[in-house]
């Protein structure tokens, strides 16, 4: 049967070239030099790039500056979405899909433009300091602008809807009985909430703390617009070593680490939406 | 119906406070006449005007809109297919690959696709002499493969939950395997590629880092130069931009919603 060929191959190819090939190039580029030219890399092989990345403690401090600083976005997301997807959840189905449509919504508008509000909510004569000021409660502006908060509220900001769909899903799936059942029998409400809900809502979490925290770990417009010179994280370094420094094979060794880092939860991931599709089916 | 604990209700209020004040905020300040963003100076729309006389920012939103539409519907037609293969077809050569590769672009750091691409398209422009500049080819292509992904997703949970019986019926009646496609299952996903295609398209629209790493000098998307912009702090007329940006999309997925409940109801 030719069309069915047709319809695996064409995606199939498509991939293997524009996602799967740029892969190999990457991996090639890191093992070269920089040299000043064009392309600026040698043919080369040598692992001079990742020998800097483990030598120059400045690679290690981002890497470990984002990772803790993807993790903690991750878990604010999650004290702050468990609840909301579970209000959402149990409300009537009118106002269920009045208040799920009001956490896609942002997704629609850009990413760019709802980091870019941050800005003015937060910096000096932002609206913030302007309230605060204005209430009496300090009498100098608070400096948020700049600094790791504004970078860990804008990472919490953009990705809530992300953890709280997957939530939502695995919470609106759960058979409500199953907690007064337990109740019934006895199990105080917390005890009913650990031993019943969390496990069923388990997947949820799973699926929206990967979701939060791989595309967290290597944002690039968060901490550029919001951080400041000191809250520096990978993807920026990757991008400031490409275009600022013009040094390909170092950016490309960056590149490869942060995958290394990143390939575990992302097959995790995996696993959880394959298992999600088969339940569905 | 149970009652919410009032503990659920406070944080349900605070979480959509969180989301919303800062949209509201950006709004509010598009209508300022005053140059300084934070300082109220009056009711004006004079940043709308400025809007559209500056030339930058509609060369900037035209290339961004052609990238957008050529890269969904191409995405749309992969994406479909792709989404077909992995529901329907159970079991090829490659399934393991195929898969991991339509749901990895979705999760991927921006920075490294981008990068990614660029080296890609250096290599082969050393090689082959394309592509000859970088700019709408280049990022479209790289919006497609990205987007790809989330039709393909979608089109596949779709499937995943409707009865085959239908193709299987049609089949079973002598169709011919393609015009089943074409006659049965199109028709039954067409929402889906509908959602597919939006979705690919916003997407396309908001990229800003993938874009930034494969465009060549001169064509800038209105995100670059949004960014370009606010790099230097808030801007009255970008508060316009987002404003409309906002307005519109408000109103796309308030009219999607309303039709959707109807019909449900």
């Amino acid at each position: 049967m030719n069309w069915r060929r047709i319809a695996i191959a064409a995606p199939y190819l498509w991939l293997l070239v524009f996602f799967l090939a740029p892969f190999a190039i990457v991996l090639k580029i890191s093992l070269a030099d920089p040299v000043f030219g064009q392309p600026p890399y040698t043919q080369s092989v040598s692992l001079d790039s990742f020998a800097f990345l483990f030598t120059d403690k400045i690679y290690v401090i981002t890497y470990l500056r984002s990772v803790l600083m993807a993790a903690s976005a991750t878990f604010l997301c999650l004290l702050l979405g468990f609840p909301m997807a579970y209000g959402i959840a149990r409300s009537r189905p009118a106002t269920r899909s009045l208040l799920l449509m009001l956490i896609i919504l942002p997704f629609w508008t850009s990413f760019l433009l709802r980091v870019y509000a941050w800005m003015g909510l937060l910096n000096n004569y932002g609206t913030i300091n302007t309230f605060l000021l204005w209430a009496g409660v300090i009498d100098q502006p608070i400096p948020f602008m700049y600094t790791d908060f504004a970078v860990f509220v804008g990472l919490v900001y953009s990705y809530l809807p992300f953890m709280i769909l997957p939530l939502y899903a695995s919470l609106e799936r759960m058979d409500l009985d199953l907690v007064e059942a337990a109740q019934d029998l006895g199990a105080s409400r917390s005890r009913a909430f650990w031993d019943v809900t969390w496990p069923l809502a388990r997947p949820g979490v799973v699926a929206g703390c990967l979701l939060v925290f791989i595309p967290a770990i290597g944002e690039y417009v968060i901490p550029y617009l919001l951080g400041g010179p000191e809250s520096l994280l990978i993807g920026r370094v990757l991008f400031d070593e490409f275009f600022v420094n013009l040094d390909w094979p170092l950016a490309s060794a960056v590149a490869i680490i942060l995958l290394l880092l990143l390939v575990i939860p992302i097959v995790l991931l995996q696993r959880y939406q394959a298992r999600d599709q088969e339940g569905v089916a | 119906m149970n009652r919410q604990s009032r503990f659920i209700v406070s944080i349900l209020a605070f979480g959509y406070a969180f989301l919303y004040v800062p949209l509201v905020l950006v709004v509010v300040y598009s209508f300022n006449d005053s140059r300084i963003a934070t300082v109220w100076g009056g009711f004006s729309v004079r940043w709308y005007g400025e809007l559209f006389r500056n030339e930058q920012i509609l060369d900037a939103a035209f290339l961004s809109v052609r990238i957008a539409l050529t890269s969904a519907t191409i995405a749309t037609v992969l994406g479909t297919m792709a989404g077909l293969a992995l529901a329907r077809f159970r079991r090829f050569k490659g399934r393991t690959l195929f898969s991991g590769m339509i749901t990895s672009p979705m999760v991927m750091p921006e920075v490294i696709t981008g990068l990614s691409l660029l080296l890609l398209f250096v290599a082969l422009q050393q090689t082959t002499g394309w592509p000859g500049q970088r700019g709408f080819g280049t990022i479209t292509i790289a919006h497609t493969t990205f987007a790809m992904a989330y039709v393909a997703v979608i089109v596949q949970s779709r499937l995943m939950s409707m009865d085959e019986s239908l193709e299987e019926a049609a089949m079973d009646l002598g169709g011919h395997p393609l015009r089943v496609v074409f006659d049965i299952t199109l028709p039954l996903i067409a929402p889906a590629m509908a959602a597919g295609w939006l979705l690919a398209f916003t997407l396309s629209l908001d990229d800003l880092v993938i874009a930034s790493f494969v465009s060549g000098p001169g064509s800038n998307t209105l995100p670059m130069y949004i960014f370009s912009k606010v790099k230097l702090g808030v801007s009255p007329d970008i508060n316009a931009l987002a404003t409309l940006i906002i307005g519109f999309v408000s109103i796309g997925v308030f009219a999607a919603w309303l039709i959707t409940r109807r019909k449900t109801s």
